[in-house]
């Protein structure tokens, strides 16, 4: 019981955290709307050019657009999470404070990390979706049981993108300079999330292995889960496998880490 | 016409008839918005400093003074340029800072303690190399000069070092080699100790000494440890509220400042504050209270007075320190 | 010698109480800039290449990273034959042209969106303290030659594109091409430097610059017909982007414009980038003198 009050503790200190700048809010949600508009013309001539392209139709791809601009913070996808300062933290070595710390590092930072999308969620996401669906004509679902399925893949979602980023962090025990993994890790969620384009969109094999990476997880599974274009039990299984395997995976690099700290004497 | 005050050459004869820096009725009025609800807000002018005028002669070392908030780093910043006064006259070298600000910045020299204008990803070399530069120091004067801080701060060492891995100290002393390389003919330091440890403290110390004795470098430097003005400073002017409450020699406080002595009263137990005439409370620590009396009268009738109405532990007199004086310089400007 | 005519001409100026811009000659201040602007990022390039190896790691994922940007129009090509009535080497001129405007705006002054950070904890104070402008330095700070990714990577597309297409070239398509690309750059550094001036305002509004640089760059990669009247009109007549390339480069490909604009708005560019850099410039000055009134 006072774990769990702990975490939430956490949890409230990484949404208030980000709460705090309204200013930089208002104009991540500009930000967000302006590629909103500029993504949803485009989907708009793509489809045109071919409608039901990869099993959506016009409103159902417009949707995609704004709920995928809406996401685009929650999970995280460019980075800015919570990664630079566990980096900066192991870069410093104050890691080995965390480490005798009663919590967890990985929990820690994960309570932390929901908080964050929490917010953003909020802060983030309605927004522009309210303008996307007042700018446009959305296949927003009415049924309230779809929406509260669509937000367990969101959560779901952000587990994947929190335990990828974590390995990420890690890494910087080994690699003097993280950058190199940050970049690249951003390029491969940039382009096998379906943030550029759709992953059902995406051809042949090359759709085929997008769509069961773990980025799919990110934004793709929530979207068809409100969209209603994908079975809902079947995506929080693969998003969950995915969150689990990854999140065993960090806690397996953070015992081998802290390993070595301990051996180093921090 | 040529040849007033502010050609005199770096290090040459002081021209007394032509301060180097002086003020007059300067202010500086800021509008300050604070959020009172979630999108209400309400404004407010806030006088940081309020009509100050004083002058500085050339090779003076004066020490500006004053708490928090005080509007000495308002000062500096309109001394240097960075601020635009909101009235009154300023100039420095017979320049106005606010207009002519990079003819301004090669003749003055700065140092902020809480941030460093060195570049912080590069070797400390790296940023010498572009002061040199950027200020078109001669070659060979930059040499001399940079040898001289090198030696004199001991810089050896550092010289190939990222900014960013370097200790305060260490960071400091660079800061004050970089703020030197183009002869500035005044230097100002904002906090030049601050966070400071004992021995970089005195090493700085003797160093703006030995700069100002052997070179004529004006200083002006604000500070939070006293240590520095008794050390450094003949003169000392202290800012409080944005007014100027004290130009002068530094002996000369403690008869403004009305000085007061402190006693120290150990009590049996936490009690609320001690109620006395001739004296108020200034601080309550647990059993501990320091009562403050004026300086010129005697201890003894408020001791007896306390012995008889309080569990009296322990006491003991604390003499008048600058600190005292100027807190109390500035407690007596609050109350009139 | 000279340091009696400094002389002179400092008392002079004491006599006479001009305007605080017209002290020193913009001519001077432009000089003094370029001059300031050269001496930082040489400093910077000198640093980056003590670390050629990481040097050409990050240069090679800033080109992958601006690469998905194409990868992803060539997805949709895979599905489609058109966007909007436009083929994909046609696509690729205008991404390719705006790729390198962008590019060449990123490298000179990518560092700007820093300015709010900096207004935040008070370096922008040091900055003022030494004698050049500060633009010059706010522009030259962390000076990155990985960026050359991006420009590269935009020049490789612009080949394959005039490889491809059959363009029917005049000596004014074949003179518009650099011109196109060097007023594009201008033009995104107007919005990079004005971005900057809104920080001084807003300092944690960096995210506002980002939609009108990056945001822009998107728009631009693809052909004006997919988008809105409205946002054409947007950016034609208040943000000029649509000046970067779809104009010039329409113009290249024999294409009807956008909002029935006159044939020669394609000869505009130069204007358009030397306007919008007046005005970004005249920006840059009011935030900085609001910031040096206010303090904050």
């Amino acid at each position: 019981m006072g774990t769990a009050r702990l975490y939430a503790a956490v949890a409230g200190s990484g949404f208030r955290r980000y709460a705090t700048y309204r200013v930089a809010t208002a104009a991540g949600v500009f930000t967000n709307t302006v590629f909103g508009l500029i993504l949803a013309y485009l989907f708009i001539a793509l489809w045109d050019s071919k409608p039901h392209l990869g099993g959506y139709d016009q409103a159902q791809a417009l949707t995609y657009v704004w709920v995928s601009q809406g996401l685009l913070m929650v999970v995280a996808m460019m980075g800015g999470g919570f990664e630079d300062e566990l980096i900066e933290r192991i870069r410093t070595g104050d890691i080995a404070i965390d480490l005798y710390r009663p919590a967890d590092l990985q929990l820690w930072w994960l309570a932390q990390d929901m908080g964050r999308a929490l917010f953003h969620l909020l802060g983030r996401g309605v927004v522009p979706l309210l303008f996307g669906a007042l700018v446009f004509d959305l296949a927003l679902p009415s049924d309230p049981l779809t929406w509260l399925a669509f937000l367990v893949a969101v959560a779901l979602g952000v587990a994947v993108g929190f335990s990828i980023r974590f390995l990420v962090a890690l890494s910087a025990f080994w690699l003097l300079d993280g950058a190199g993994v940050a970049q690249l890790t951003s390029i491969a969620g940039i382009f096998c999330s379906g943030m550029l384009l759709p992953l059902n969109v995406f051809p042949g094999a090359l759709g085929e292995v997008v769509r069961v990476l773990p980025w799919a997880s990110l934004i793709q599974a929530p979207v068809d889960v409100l969209l209603g274009t994908a079975d809902p039990l079947g995506t929080y299984a693969l998003q969950a496998a995915w969150a689990i395997a990854l999140l065993a995976a960090g806690r397996l690099v953070q015992s081998v880490a802290t390993r070595r700290v301990v051996v180093q004497g921090g | 016409m040529a040849t007033d005050g502010e050609t005199a050459a770096p290090g040459g004869e002081p021209a007394p008839e032509a301060p180097l820096i002086e003020l007059d009725g300067v202010e500086k009025v800021f509008d300050v918005r604070r959020r009172t609800g979630f999108l209400r807000g309400e404004r407010r002018q806030v006088r940081a400093v309020d009509s100050i005028s004083f002058t500085v002669r050339r090779g003076e070392m004066v020490g500006y003074i004053g708490p928090n908030g005080a509007g000495k780093s308002t000062t500096i910043k309109m001394l240097t340029g960075i601020l635009t006064p909101s009235g009154g006259r300023l100039r420095v070298a017979g320049l106005d800072p606010s207009r002519e600000r990079t003819r301004v910045a090669r003749r003055i020299g700065v140092v902020f303690g809480q941030r460093t204008t060195l570049w912080w990803d590069l070797p400390l070399i790296d940023s010498y190399r572009l002061m040199h530069r950027m200020y078109r120091v001669p070659d060979a004067r930059f040499r001399e000069n940079l040898d001289r801080c090198v030696e004199l701060l001991e810089l050896g060492e550092l010289l190939e070092v990222p900014v960013r891995q370097l200790s305060l100290g260490q960071r400091m002393r660079g800061d004050i080699a970089a703020a030197l390389l183009h002869d500035p003919e005044v230097l100002y330091l904002d906090e030049p100790t601050i966070g400071l440890d004992v021995v970089s403290k005195v090493r700085v110390r003797e160093f703006l000494r030995d700069l100002n004795a052997e070179r004529g470098t004006t200083v002006l430097l604000t500070t939070h440890d006293l240590t520095d003005i008794e050390q450094l400073c003949r003169r000392v002017m202290v800012i409080d509220h944005g007014r100027l409450m004290y130009d002068g020699a530094l002996s000369g406080l403690h008869a403004v400042g009305e000085s007061e002595r402190t006693l120290v009263v150990d009590l049996e137990r936490e009690l609320p504050p001690i109620e006395a005439e001739s004296a108020r409370v200034v601080k309550v620590e647990g059993p501990r209270q320091w009562l403050a009396f004026p300086a010129g009268t005697s201890a003894a009738p408020l001791v007896a007075r306390i012995a008889a109405d309080y569990p009296l532990v322990d006491l003991s007199v604390r003499e008048p320190d600058i600190e005292a004086v100027i807190s109390r310089m500035y407690a007596g400007k609050a109350v009139s | 010698m000279k340091a009696g005519g400094t002389a002179v001409r400092e008392t002079a100026v004491r006599v006479v109480d001009v305007h605080p811009f017209e002290r020193q000659g913009a001519y001077e201040r432009l000089r003094d800039g370029l001059r300031a602007y050269r001496l930082i990022t040489a400093m910077w390039i000198r640093s980056t290449m003590a670390y050629r190896a990481s040097f050409a790691m990050t240069a090679f994922g800033n080109f992958a990273a601006t690469a998905l940007d194409f990868a992803a129009i060539l997805l949709m090509f895979s599905r489609v034959d058109r966007l909007g009535g436009y083929s994909l080497p046609e696509v690729a001129l205008l991404y390719g042209v705006s790729g390198v405007a962008f590019g060449f705006a990123d490298l000179a002054l990518g560092s700007m969106d820093r300015l709010g950070r900096r207004v935040r904890d008070g370096t922008l104070d040091t900055l003022l303290v030494r004698p050049v402008p500060v633009l010059a330095q706010v522009a030259a700070d962390r000076f990155a030659l990985r960026r050359l990714g991006r420009i590269t990577q935009g020049l490789l597309v612009v080949g394959y594109a005039l490889a491809v297409l059959d363009i029917h070239w005049t000596p004014l398509k074949v003179l518009l091409m650099p011109v196109m690309l060097l007023s594009g750059a201008g033009i995104f550094s107007a919005v990079f430097v004005a971005g900057a001036a809104f920080q001084f305002v807003a300092q944690d509004a960096s995210e506002v610059q980002n939609s009108f640089t990056y945001g822009g760059n998107t728009l631009l990669q693809y052909p004006p017909t997919v988008f809105a009247k409205d946002m054409l009109r947007g950016v034609t007549f208040v943000l000029p982007l649509a000046f970067v390339n779809w104009l010039p480069a329409l113009y290249v490909l024999g294409r009807p414009y956008p909002l029935d604009l006159p044939e020669w708005v394609a000869f505009a560019p130069p204007v358009v980038a030397a306007l919008c850099c007046a005005l970004a410039g005249i920006a840059w000055r009011a935030g900085l003198r609001a910031y040096r009134s206010t303090g904050s």
